[in-house]
């Protein structure tokens, strides 16, 4: 594989990432991790299937090992001034602020979910395969991550025991 | 039938065929409370985009444009430099090399980057489709604060696709994306102006390969993109703004 190729996508692992972490900078060490090892790994990419797709594998995997290496020191406060411009109508500025905000509440996993479908529209089968797990906990965890979104933004109670209906 | 929550996330993500999302639909129409549910996780993922979408547009920083194999993969490291900026955005590339700060595009250039960044999208050129044309004008309309008007091209040989929300200069953005019968694509960029504006004529601005025509109307600026030759994208441009000032 010729690594321009992966630089093609940097914009995009970027906005995920930075929609990920919040932080700018982790955001971006999130983004060189994930290429460092897609290089020392480009043999394993498949010709032919999807490279986003596996490129967003990588960082899901990388993502997961910082959480847990993490885990040991405490949580640190979201930096204001990291966050991007927004936009300057009054109420439009606390709504895009409030989803911030909401999000970092989100746990991880709903998290990551929701952002791959709602932000970088991935197929739910794309998302299944990414995050290695089965297609029915990629939909759990997106109708809770949803759900809970909604609550947080809107202060209405989230509806419980939201049930799985096939 | 009682909507299932997978039939009411794939609604949201517009991944029904149009029987289905008809079904979908009509269930909504009966249920209040799971439309508000579905409009309400629409708005997140529009804004998600409306928050994060500016870093696509960002300069790529040294350190992720340069970024070699390590360990054992080491041998196979490749020349620094490679990793050029903006690759995927090919012609971006000379506005943003160097680690200088970039001017801020003017709306013709970021009408034309949104065009580059969207018409090629294959699977998901648009946040709201064309089948919900009365929603998406809405739903843009009410983003903007501004009645919008998708105008109709079918003259010209175009469809509309559908439409997405963007960040701008001076806040939400729409963008409405048309495709001929061969699967070429506009777009029209519409931009609530910060401050009253002059009416302005027509003018012109060639950004690489994107044409565009742009102009200002009240308090909205208008911008039609396309990677075609002028006087075609000129012949479309003319019915918009025709059908916009009748």
């Amino acid at each position: 594989m010729n690594p321009e190729r992966i630089a093609e996508h940097i914009p995009r692992l970027r906005r995920y990432a930075r929609a990920l972490v919040g932080d700018q900078y982790a955001a971006d060490d999130l983004v060189q991790d994930t290429i460092e090892r897609a290089i020392n790994k480009r043999h394993l990419w498949r010709p032919g299937s999807d490279l986003r797709a596996w490129l967003f594998a990588i960082m899901h995997n990388v993502f997961v090992n910082q959480l847990r290496s993490r885990r040991a020191h405490p949580e640190e406060a979201l930096d204001d001034d990291a966050l991007p411009a927004v936009m300057p109508l009054d109420g439009v500025q606390l709504e895009i602020r409030d989803l911030q905000a909401a999000l970092a509440l989100l746990p991880p996993e709903q998290r990551a979910v929701v952002l791959l479908v709602g932000l970088e529209q991935l197929t739910y089968a794309e998302v299944s395969d990414a995050l290695g797990i089965p297609i029915g906990t990629v939909m759990s965890r997106l109708f809770r991550g949803r759900e809970r979104l909604r609550a947080m933004l809107t202060g209405a109670p989230a509806l419980p025991g939201l049930k799985v209906v096939k | 039938m009682k909507l299932s929550e997978d039939d009411l996330h794939a609604y949201v993500d517009d991944r029904h065929d149009l029987e289905r999302r008809r079904a979908v639909e009509a269930e909504l129409a009966q249920s209040p409370e799971d439309a508000a549910r579905a409009a309400a996780y629409r708005e997140q993922s529009a804004a998600l985009h409306a928050l994060y979408d500016p870093v696509l547009g960002e300069p790529v920083p040294e350190r992720l444009r340069n970024v070699r194999a390590s360990g054992r993969g080491a041998r196979y490291a490749i020349a620094a430099g490679w990793f050029v900026a903006g690759a995927a955005l090919g012609w971006l590339a000379h506005e943003f090399a160097g680690d200088r700060p970039p001017s801020r595009p003017s709306f013709a250039r970021q009408a034309a980057v949104a065009h580059a960044v969207y018409s090629p999208e294959v699977r998901h050129p648009v946040e709201v489709g064309a089948a919900e044309q009365e929603h998406l004008v809405n739903w843009l309309s009410k983003r903007l604060g501004a009645k919008l008007r998708a105008p109709l091209l079918t003259r010209e040989g175009y469809e509309l696709v559908g439409g997405r929300l963007l960040p701008g200069d001076s806040g939400a953005v729409a963008q409405f994306m048309y495709q001929d019968a061969k699967g070429k694509r506009l777009t029209l960029y519409v931009s609530r102006l910060a401050a009253e504006n002059r009416d302005t004529a027509f003018r012109f601005s060639q950004e690489d390969k994107v044409a565009v025509f742009y102009w200002i109307d009240g308090r909205l600026g208008y911008a039609l993109s396309g990677e075609m030759p002028k006087p075609e994208l000129l012949e479309v441009a003319t019915s918009v703004y025709r059908q916009l000032n009748p």
